[in-house]
């Protein structure tokens, strides 16, 4: 099942490309996704040893980020039908196949036990969706895509070289000699310290650069802000929680090595820079799309800084990873349909959202209150789970700074919402025949419904599942 | 034979140095192509124990014409499409450039005497040939304006990581060197096509131009 | 002994022009001509010390003793330079610096020349050359530290004494490196293509010819001569560096000596043919890589 779920993916993208009709192609992601999200569930429950000499298997970590992204594509998928069918005047063939790719890329970097394979995986991600950012074919998405092309390379070159930085570590005579999670974390107090401390540092900053944490964060603006809503959608909610993933693959060698103090010190620091970064760009952020990317820096910022805390903060972040990708996948869908049905992305001159969608206005409202952390909605409570954590762990600077982060961020992101959604729609520039369907309008309402229920009543099955995937991190 | 492999530690060295003054994108993309060579020469020299000499045949002829033939192709007639000769001033000139290169090798070579190797140190020059080879491709994808010059950098950026690749060919060998080449290969094909798109959009290759998308 | 110093003086005194010559010579061969004779040089020598010289109303002393001290430091430099694996005339801890002093008197003295007389055409040409000087200095002072550190010695005869043998074995590609820099520093210091040329007269290209522009009679004998000896002066550096072929006998020595360092002058030869003059804005580049390929030797010999 294992390799079910990544094939089916990687077959029917490959079909894509072969399919000639236009018309019936984007049905190809939907049968891929909803077979992804039956192999999820059979998973779920009836968990598998691991495969293909233990490189591939589905632990608690993993479990979280790929069934977050499984139900994200499958949302996407519906939504795509809709959209494509409005796009119809372009070619889908490489949009679609390199969806598909893309899933079963991003199944594999769940899956992986062997940072190699997780490495190889990762960097297919990347080269599969820098073609699908240039879909709107102009001149601002070709250099929004010649960005993130080049400085994802760069950072997953860099990446390679602490894999093998860390590879290195473990090279001696009685090291395990072999790039295995598990052999590494069992190996961990023989690993070399100096190349474990060197490795972390530069997996930090070319994973960190998949992620979008700051300084690391130039590409998010503009590919987010030129993708389309639906790959915005794929890559806020469901590649950065990929990254995120490899990070934490990588802390886990690198406290069994004993370098964990500093690990997290680095971590901490990046995710308080990112929240801050976030909150000042946020401000009087013109284009609505840029700004989702910078709330995306903010929340990985989050998931980094509940990383550096450790303890309880990193169930809470597993929690969160969920909670981001579906409130992402909210905001995006309805911010597609928004720059579809107005032709532009200007906050100066969309306004009146929630008159001329009456679904997709008000989801994107609501989608920025679940984003900025308001409850009832689940982004509250991991939110809460990580502040919580800070002042347990002794560190009421951090949580201190957290909260303000949190609050700038609201008020300028608020700003911008309020004044898209609310008002009047008069004389804003418009495409008529755009208006809120079942396919466009519909999964971003299921979403949004979804993070709200995740806020009311948390199952718990799922609470169990993120402290697992804590005490994978965390060693306790 | 220690000579030889000392002379091509060496030389690749020199030609980062080189790669960071020069203005002509033909000769540029003839030293990276050299660079990729000695790198494939290297991966032969390096080879310790008998068995494993016929994986590093296979990854040093995989490197030779990935490297030294094939991606030199791929970007020789991508500058004679877009009819391009010569870099324009960078964003760091040529002299700042060679000076923070120089200070890159001499970083090198004092932090590798810092970090000891926990397997038997394949040659002395390794470790730092890799870190300077690095450091240089990071220099030129930052500071150069043109996107050929930049996948350039990003061509001496992995040329680097797979010297440092080379230091675990005996327990990894055939995986690592692969999924460098594979890494380097699939990325370059893509921005290749990225490159053609720019070229078609903006008729030219200055990244000057790729500037409109800001706060 | 004595009749081999005075050998030795009598090489560095008459020898350096017909470098000048050779030079001249494979250039015009390579070009397809036939070329001046190779003891051309000789001959200007003898014609300009018999010449009366033009003095401009608007020279001082300056400029009169500008040739005359240039001379003067040149051949003082030389006899610090160690020949065919004797020690030279004078040597004592830190002549390197002297040496390297005493060309840049040289130069100094020149270009306070061209300056004097008061032409702004000699100015520029004296702002170049003294542009370019300065980066070849710290690339010429890289070289001898790369030199001083392999052989462990302070002095120039100690550098290219017998010790150098051993330094080679032990850091040849150090010393590789170190000698292409040097001879890119002989090149810049000798105003040769690439970094000038030495047949130009166009206003807009000349650097060091435009320096000795104003100099007739005995002084231009002066500065021709110490050109061709600062020539010579590098060139036994760059052979006694590269080609250090041990052979029996004192006399065999300095025959091989004779032979390398016209050698040395059909090198410079073919390189001048071979390549076009650099674009202004190049030559520093040029410069500093050659000082950092020296940077790069010494870090692999501090290893």
């Amino acid at each position: 099942m294992i390799l079910f779920v990544i094939l089916v993916p990687l077959v029917l993208g490959a079909s894509a490309f072969a399919w000639p009709d236009n018309r019936t192609r984007p049905v190809l992601l939907l049968v891929g996704s909803a077979l992804h999200v039956v192999g999820i569930v059979s998973l779920w429950t009836h968990p598998e040893a691991p495969v293909m000499n233990g490189y591939l298997f589905l632990d608690a970590a993993g479990k979280v980020v790929v069934s977050t992204s499984s139900v994200l594509f499958l949302a996407s998928a519906i939504y795509a039908q809709g959209y494509l069918r409005h796009r119809s005047d372009r070619d889908n063939r490489v949009f679609v196949g390199g969806l598909l790719i893309l899933l079963a890329a991003m199944t594999t970097v769940g899956m992986a036990q062997h940072l190699g394979v997780l490495w190889v995986a990762i960097e297919i991600t990347t080269l599969a969706t820098a073609p699908l950012i240039y879909f709107n074919h102009n001149a601002q998405s070709l250099e929004a895509a010649w960005k993130y092309l080049l400085v994802s390379s760069l950072g997953i070159a860099l990446a390679l070289l602490g894999t093998f930085f860390l590879a290195l570590s473990g090279a001696g005579p009685d090291g395990p000699r072999s790039l295995m999670l598990d052999d590494l974390i069992r190996a961990g107090p023989q690993l070399s310290r100096p190349w474990v401390r060197a490795a972390f540092v530069f997996l930090l900053v070319g994973y960190g650069t998949k992620m979008g944490l700051a300084p690391l964060h130039s590409w998010k603006p503009d590919a987010y802000g030129e993708a389309p809503g639906l790959l915005g959608a794929l890559l806020a909610g469901g590649i950065t929680n990929f990254a995120f993933l490899s990070v934490v693959r990588v802390l886990q060698v690198t406290s069994a090595a004993g370098e964990g103090a500093f690990a997290r010190d680095a971590l901490l620091g990046l995710g308080l820079l990112s929240m801050a970064l976030a909150a000042v760009f946020m401000a009087g952020q013109r284009d609505f799309k840029r700004m989702l990317a910078y709330s995306s820096v903010e929340h990985m910022g989050i998931l980094a800084v509940a990383l550096g805390l450790g303890g309880a903060a990193v169930t809470g972040a597993f929690y969160h990873v969920l909670n981001n990708g579906l409130s992402k996948g909210v905001m995006f869908l309805a911010a597609g349909n928004i720059h579809r049905a107005y032709g532009s992305k200007r906050t100066d001159q969309v306004r009146g959202a929630a008159r001329r969608l009456p679904i997709s206005g008000p989801l994107f409202l609501a989608g920025f209150l679940a984003v900025t952390g308001t409850p009832p909605f689940g982004p509250f409570w991991s939110e809460f789970m990580i502040l919580n954590g800070a002042i347990g762990t002794g560190r009421p600077v951090v949580a201190a700074l957290f909260l303000l982060f949190l609050a700038v961020i609201f008020i300028g992101m608020g700003a911008t919402v309020l004044h898209v959604v609310q008002g009047s729609d008069e004389g804003a520039p418009g495409n008529p025949g755009f208006k809120d369907s079942w396919l466009t309008a519909g999964p971003p309402l299921v979403l949004m419904l979804a993070v709200l229920a995740l806020g009311i009543w948390l199952p718990s099955g799922l609470m169990g599942l993120f402290s697992a995937a804590a005490r994978l991190v965390t060693g306790t | 034979m220690g000579a030889w492999t000392d002379m091509a530690f060496i030389l690749v060295v020199v030609l980062d140095l080189f790669l960071l003054a020069s203005s002509r994108l033909g000769a540029a993309i003839r030293a990276v192509a050299l660079q990729g060579a000695l790198l494939s020469l290297l991966a032969l020299l390096l080879t310790s124990s008998g068995h494993s000499l016929g994986h590093m045949l296979v990854v040093a002829g995989g490197a030779f014409f990935i490297k030294a033939i094939l991606i030199p192709w791929l970007m020789f007639r991508a500058i004679r499409e877009m009819a391009i000769r010569r870099e324009m001033e960078p964003l760091v000139g040529y002299v700042p450039s060679m000076i923070l290169g120089g200070v890159g090798v001499v970083l090198s070579f004092a932090f590798s005497r810092g970090l000891p190797l926990p397997t038997h140190e394949m040659h002395p020059f390794l470790v730092p040939t890799a870190l300077a080879t690095v450091w240089t491709g990071l220099l030129l994808v930052v500071s150069r304006r043109k996107a050929v010059t930049q996948v350039l950098g990003f061509l001496v950026l992995e040329n680097g990581v797979f010297v440092f690749g080379l230091l675990l060919t005996d327990f990894m060998p055939v995986m690592v060197e692969a999924g460098v080449l594979l890494d380097l290969l699939a990325a370059v094909f893509v921005m290749g096509i990225v490159m053609f798109q720019i070229n078609r959009e903006f008729a030219s290759l200055d990244t000057d131009a790729l500037s409109s998308l800001k706060d | 002994m004595i009749l081999r110093a005075l050998f030795q003086i009598g090489l560095l005194l008459l020898l350096p022009p017909l470098l000048l010559g050779v030079v001249n010579r494979v250039k015009a061969i390579v070009a397809g001509r036939e070329g001046p004779p190779l003891l051309q040089l000789y001959l200007d020598l003898w014609k300009l010390l018999h010449k009366g010289a033009v003095y401009s109303r608007t020279t001082t002393w300056v400029f009169r003793a500008g040739p005359a001290v240039g001379l003067a430091a040149i051949a003082t430099a030389g006899t610090m330079l160690p020949v065919a694996g004797q020690p030279a005339i004078f040597s004592f801890a830190g002549d390197f610096v002297l040496f390297a002093y005493l060309l840049a008197l040289a130069r100094f003295a020149t270009a306070l020349a061209a300056l004097d007389t008061g032409s702004s055409f000699e100015g520029m040409g004296a702002a170049r050359e003294v542009s370019f000087a300065s980066m070849a200095e710290p690339a010429l002072f890289l070289v001898l530290v790369v030199m001083a550190r392999a052989t462990g010695s302070l002095s120039l005869s100690g550098m290219l004494g017998p010790a150098l043998a051993p330094a080679w074995r032990a850091a040849a590609p150090a010393l590789l490196l170190s000698a292409i820099a040097l001879f890119v520093v002989a090149l810049a210091e000798n105003s040769r293509i690439p970094v000038d040329d030495p047949n130009t007269h166009l206003e807009l290209t000349m650097i060091h010819e435009v320096m000795v522009l104003d100099h007739s009679g005995p002084d231009l004998a002066f500065i021709l001569y110490g050109a061709s000896l600062k020539l010579f002066l590098f060139a036994a550096l760059f052979v006694r560096l590269v080609a250090d072929v041990g052979v029996a006998g004192i006399w065999a020595a300095e025959g091989v000596f004779v032979v390398e360092v016209i050698g040395f002058a059909l090198l410079v030869g073919l390189v001048e043919s071979g390549m076009a003059r650099l674009r202004l804005t190049r030559v520093p580049q040029m410069l500093v890589g050659a000082s950092l390929l020296s940077v790069f030797a010494l870090v692999l010999l501090l290893r």
